[in-house]
């Protein structure tokens, strides 16, 4: 088991009078992980984390970080040793890109010079073309300014990072970058991070550990998201979890049993001479479309020939070998062949996975774990 | 009424009235030095207690109440009284014009930290910033180009309200205005006006282009709309209805 990093301690905060925000939570945070609070609105996920920093003051309990009560030092020194990215990018308009990374360095007093320095190898630490420090932030798309709000956190390389909901104001095709791009730095970086979002699909690709938040500041769940989503606590987190938990939940079943299949291809100068399927060619005449390099391009459809139907239709989502459950069930279920197309790891194509096939290793595999109850 | 106009600009033309101790460059120089002084005065008072309120929200309510209670005093009744209180000299109309200049100095300091993003506030605090940060590094950078507003609005006010203190024995371009009433040389009174009226358009040139050369262009281009609402906001009335607003 990993170390505690920050602890919380029969933590309560509570607003002049109301209900209590976060309801006496007590919980450990470990070391190098990525934990992700999710929960409904108003369900003091975001409260917890802004408690880490003391941006906000709990009510009662305590909460230590590295071992030292929070309350010890003070409260913007404390908030100096913790990178914190926010939904909002929270850039200063004013400042440069440049001089926006710098900001946490240039507070610890490190020369101008030195923190620009740093802030421009950041730049390409988080994936942006260096030519974007100059510029202001309003010049930027919401997903650079993100980036930025990423590598402004960790210019004074913090041990730990406070994200609060960094990803949800971009859109979905920017996130899912994002995303895999926060885990690529966290396999280099290896920080404690804290990470808040009310998207439950961001969570169980992001933690290593889950904490479900329930109305009333009441903390539901904290597990690894697959066990979250295989055995939910109770039904508060089961219904939050939502209907696509089964699916969901072979995100984190490997592929190792699903067979291969040889498929029969075809380049698009073959397509133009192709006669149709012979009789009895297997798999109702679909044939896999591919350029050169052996890349799919979409699949030819059986009313080729005869003009029943397209000449070809773009494919479904792709299997890369090696890839979970998930990703080989959604390649055969999206492919209007009904075969899920694979590729090896340049993108070439390996062959085909049928739906019956990844229906039956799953099965298995709920056998295997029955056996062993 | 042709005849005014020929005669003003010989007025303005007349090498003589160019010249000693009464001529324009004296009188420009005196209207100068008396905004000057008053700018100095006000801002050092205004911009601190602006700024103060801007960044704790503590005292917004009586601040914009002050500020309009304050506007609606009459210049030259309140020139009048000062001077018989505190006797003719200087420093009496200047005291006078700096309290009709401080309420839109203070309303558009305030409003110009207000209007700073609250997201970018809240993100400089969890950075680490200690409070004064806050304020100089965040705050007021991206205030500056709604509270310079303020300034220039200020700047013209005073350089137009200078010219009462000629009503008391002082200088400045407004002596054109009163001889000419008390000779009813009309000429005289229309070219000291056109005086004080080219005197405010330059030195509001000469602030645009300083505003448009030393301020952060991302600030401005962040607050290009805060800024069309600063000129609202400077208007105490406007800008108690904003507070209300905000508070309700």
């Amino acid at each position: 088991m990993a170390e505690a990093m920050i602890e919380f301690q029969s933590v309560t905060k509570r607003y002049q009078g109301g209900q209590p925000a976060v309801d006496d939570l007590t919980m450990s945070i470990d070391q190098g992980a990525i934990t992700v609070f999710v929960g409904p609105s108003g369900c003091g996920k975001t409260t917890s984390l802004r408690m880490i920093n003391r941006m906000v003051e709990p009510t009662s309990g305590t909460i230590t970080v590295g071992g030292e009560d929070v309350t010890s030092v003070p409260a913007a020194r404390l908030r100096r040793s913790m990178g914190y990215v926010m939904q909002s990018s929270g850039l200063m308009p004013h400042r440069s890109v440049l001089d926006n990374i710098a900001t946490v360095p240039r507070l610890n007093g490190v020369s101008r010079t030195d923190a620009r320095r740093r802030a421009q190898e950041l730049l390409e630490v988080v994936g942006l073309a260096p030519s974007l420090g100059k510029r202001y932030p309003s010049q930027l798309s919401g997903g650079q300014q993100q980036r930025v709000g990423v590598a402004r956190a960790l210019a004074a390389d913090p041990p730990v990072l406070l994200m609060d909901e960094p990803f949800s104001a971009v859109d979905p095709v920017v996130r899912d970058e994002l995303q895999k791009e926060l885990l690529r730095l966290q396999r280099d970086l290896a920080k404690t991070i804290v990470f808040v979002t009310h998207d439950i699909d961001e969570a169980t690709v992001l933690g290593d550990k889950v904490a479900v938040f329930g109305v009333g500041g009441k903390l539901a769940q904290y597990a690894a998201p697959e066990e979250i989503l295989r055995a939910p606590a109770n039904d508060f987190v089961a219904s939050f979890v939502g209907r696509d938990r089964g699916f969901r939940h072979l995100a984190f079943s490997p592929s190792d049993g699903v067979t291969i299949h040889e498929v029969s291809t075809l380049t698009p100068a073959e397509l133009e001479h192709d006669g149709g399927p012979p009789d009895g060619n297997w798999n109702d005449g679909w044939k896999l479309v591919v350029d050169a390099g052996r890349r799919p391009l979409g699949w030819a459809g059986p009313g080729r020939a005869t003009g029943a139907g397209p000449v070809m239709v773009p494919g479904g989502s792709l299997f890369r070998k090696g890839e979970t459950l998930r990703r080989a069930l959604d390649a055969a279920l999206s492919s209007p062949s009904g075969l899920g197309v694979a590729v090896d790891a340049e993108g070439r194509v390996a062959g085909v996975i049928q739906a019956a096939e990844v229906l039956a290793v799953i099965e298995a595999g709920r056998r295997v774990r029955q056996g062993a109850l | 009424m042709s005849n005014v106009i020929t005669d003003t600009f010989d007025w303005l033309a007349d090498p003589a009235h160019w010249a000693g101790a009464a001529g324009v460059p004296a009188r420009l120089a005196e209207h100068l030095q008396y905004t000057g002084l008053v700018m100095l005065i006000a801002t050092a008072i205004a911009i601190p207690i602006g700024l103060y309120v801007g960044h704790t929200g503590r005292g917004r309510v009586a601040v914009v109440a002050l500020a309009g209670a304050l506007r609606a005093l009459p210049t030259l009744g309140l020139l009048t009284l000062f001077v018989l209180l505190a006797g003719i000299g200087l420093m009496p109309p200047i005291w006078a014009l700096v309290i009709l200049t401080v309420p839109p100095l203070l309303a558009g300091t305030y409003a110009g930290i207000s209007s700073v993003d609250r997201n970018v506030v809240d993100a400089a605090r969890a950075m680490g910033m200690t409070e004064l940060q806050v304020l100089f590094r965040a705050e007021f950078p991206n205030a500056l180009p709604v509270m310079f507003g303020g300034f220039r609005t200020g700047v013209l006010q005073v350089i137009a309200t200078v010219s009462v203190v000629a009503y008391i024995n002082l200088g400045g371009l407004g002596r054109y205005l009163f001889d000419g009433l008390v000779l009813s040389d009309f000429p005289q009174m229309l070219g000291g006006s056109l005086l004080i009226a080219g005197l405010a358009i330059a030195v509001d040139l000469v602030l645009a282009l300083f505003q448009r050369l030393f301020l952060s262009p991302g600030a401005s281009s962040q607050s290009n709309r805060s800024r069309q609402a600063a000129v609202d906001l400077t208007d105490p009335v406007t800008a108690e209805a904003v507070v209300k607003g905000g508070m309700s």
